[in-house]
């Protein structure tokens, strides 16, 4: 059986991990290839990387974390944060990862998924989502925001989601606007909607702060993978206490093996 | 004797990214070469062959450059050849990728698209029943976890040569090994410590 992945996000700028709440307010949360190893040894079963700065100097920072951790840690390692062209995403991908995550230069630039996917292949293209909740009359939606959240744009995500996985979109990261750094929970309606709507695999990502958040996205939210940040950063759960809470309520996991 | 006293080579084919199998292989304290060089894939005591891409551009490329019958022949040969995810599957007589692209036809048998039903690609950590006893598996426990990333499957004829299977919709063949000949469906490069030590199994039962 396909077990479901435990997924730590570090937000890198300027060579160093940061944490914040709704993308402002940040908080150092240590170096990137440390941490990166630390949960490798942990037992996560994918990391992600997000360059939050966004500037070209960041990609060459990130190129150059990405190389020195795929050296040390043997799982897919997904990057994105300002990567808008097929150079950026090749040059990432060279350096050793397995993923590039696109969001702000996909909606610029659709096509920009479709090419990823034909060069790099699909599996190799995430689409990286931040959706803000919407309640009008009862009737509720998710607007697509870009520019690490900063920017509204008028789309709605769930229909942006269903093009860009026709265009050729692998996975779909989906971060919830409203609810990331609030530690109060994922938005497990978004969640389930979105992963019922796609047939290609959905990360739930923003709202983790207890071990039950983790459990309702993937049980209530239907998403084949959790992404984390704060819970894990600041120690108060390490991956193996996410994984015996989970199979004690029958999710199944990967079970770290020890090291060769 | 130095792990290095064995020659191991990355067949190289323009495409995929074989940066990761090369970083797994330095971790284990080996230093592999990249290369086209039929010359020198034949001169190897070990031979990996890497699979990211699609089957129809990489067929064309590994018959363009003579490198299809190299691997015919390292097979004859029973030369240790270990290939990975879309390499396994180009072991294979045809894919149903590609408009049923012919493949190197080592293995008799097809290869398929997953059934629907379930989310394509079989993305993540999923369960290696092992089917066989075999050194590759040596400290390996029964259904470890490995790491797969793939939407076709191989279905050889020969049900022997299946040394591992794994269940998504249906049982599918994620590792054959016939011989020196070891294919695996997953990325043990992306696999943590077990993949690691998977290619450790191999490369001691290759060289030493």
């Amino acid at each position: 059986m396909l077990t479901k992945r435990i997924i730590p996000c570090l937000d890198v700028t300027n060579g160093r991990v940061v944490k914040g709440t709704s993308f402002t307010d940040l908080k150092d949360a240590g170096d990137p290839v440390e941490q990166a190893s630390f949960y490798y040894r942990e037992g996560a079963d994918e990391l992600v990387f997000l360059d939050i700065g966004a500037t070209p100097e960041g990609r060459d920072t990130m190129a150059h974390i990405v190389e020195q951790v795929a050296r040390k840690v043997f799982v897919p390692l997904c990057v994105g944060g300002g990567l808008r062209s097929i150079e950026d995403m090749r040059r990432i991908l060279k350096a050793g990862a397995d993923k590039i995550s696109i969001n702000t230069a996909a909606v610029n630039s659709p096509a920009l998924i479709t090419q990823g996917a034909e060069i790099f292949g699909g599996q190799c293209i995430v689409l990286a989502v931040d959706a803000r909740r919407h309640n009008e009359n009862d009737i509720i939606h998710w607007e697509v925001c870009t520019h690490g959240g900063r920017k509204a744009t008028g789309i709605d995500a769930l229909e942006w989601i269903h093009r860009a996985v026709d265009l050729g979109a692998g996975e779909i990261l989906l971060t919830s606007w409203d609810a990331d750094g609030h530690r109060a929970g994922y938005d497990n309606e978004l969640n389930r909607m979105v992963s019922e709507m796609v047939n290609v695999p959905v990360i739930a990502s923003g709202g983790a702060g207890t071990l039950e958040h983790l459990y309702e996205a993937l049980v209530t939210g239907k998403a084949d993978a959790v992404l984390a940040a704060s819970i894990f950063h600041y120690r108060e759960y390490s991956i193996k206490e996410v994984k015996d809470y989970l199979t004690s309520r029958g999710i199944p996991v990967r079970i770290q093996a020890g090291q060769v | 004797m130095s792990k290095n006293s064995g020659k191991i080579a990355i067949i190289d084919y323009g495409a995929g990214n074989l940066g990761s199998v090369i970083n797994a292989l330095n971790r284990l304290g080996y230093r592999p070469a990249v290369t086209d060089s039929i010359a020198e894939i034949l001169n190897s005591d070990a031979v990996f062959l890497p699979g990211v891409g699609a089957a129809g551009d990489t067929m064309k490329r590994l018959d363009a450059t003579g490198i299809s019958r190299t691997i015919r022949e390292l097979v004859r040969l029973h030369r240790p050849l270990f290939a990975i995810c879309l390499g396994l599957q180009l072991l294979l007589s045809n894919t149903e990728e590609d408009d049923g692209q012919a493949c190197l036809n080592i293995i008799s048998g097809s290869v398929k698209r997953l059934p629907p039903g379930l989310k394509i690609p079989h993305m993540g950590w999923n369960q290696v029943r092992q089917l066989v006893a075999h050194p590759v598996f040596s400290g390996i426990p029964d259904s470890t976890d490995f790491y797969f990333v793939h939407s076709y499957y191989a279905e050889p004829l020969d049900k022997s040569v299946i040394a591992a299977e794994t269940g998504y919709g249906i049982n599918f063949c994620s590792m054959i090994i016939r011989n020196n000949l070891v294919a695996t469906q997953f990325h043990p490069e992306k696999s943590g410590e077990p993949g690691l030590l998977m290619y450790n199994n191999f490369l001691k039962m290759a060289l030493h």
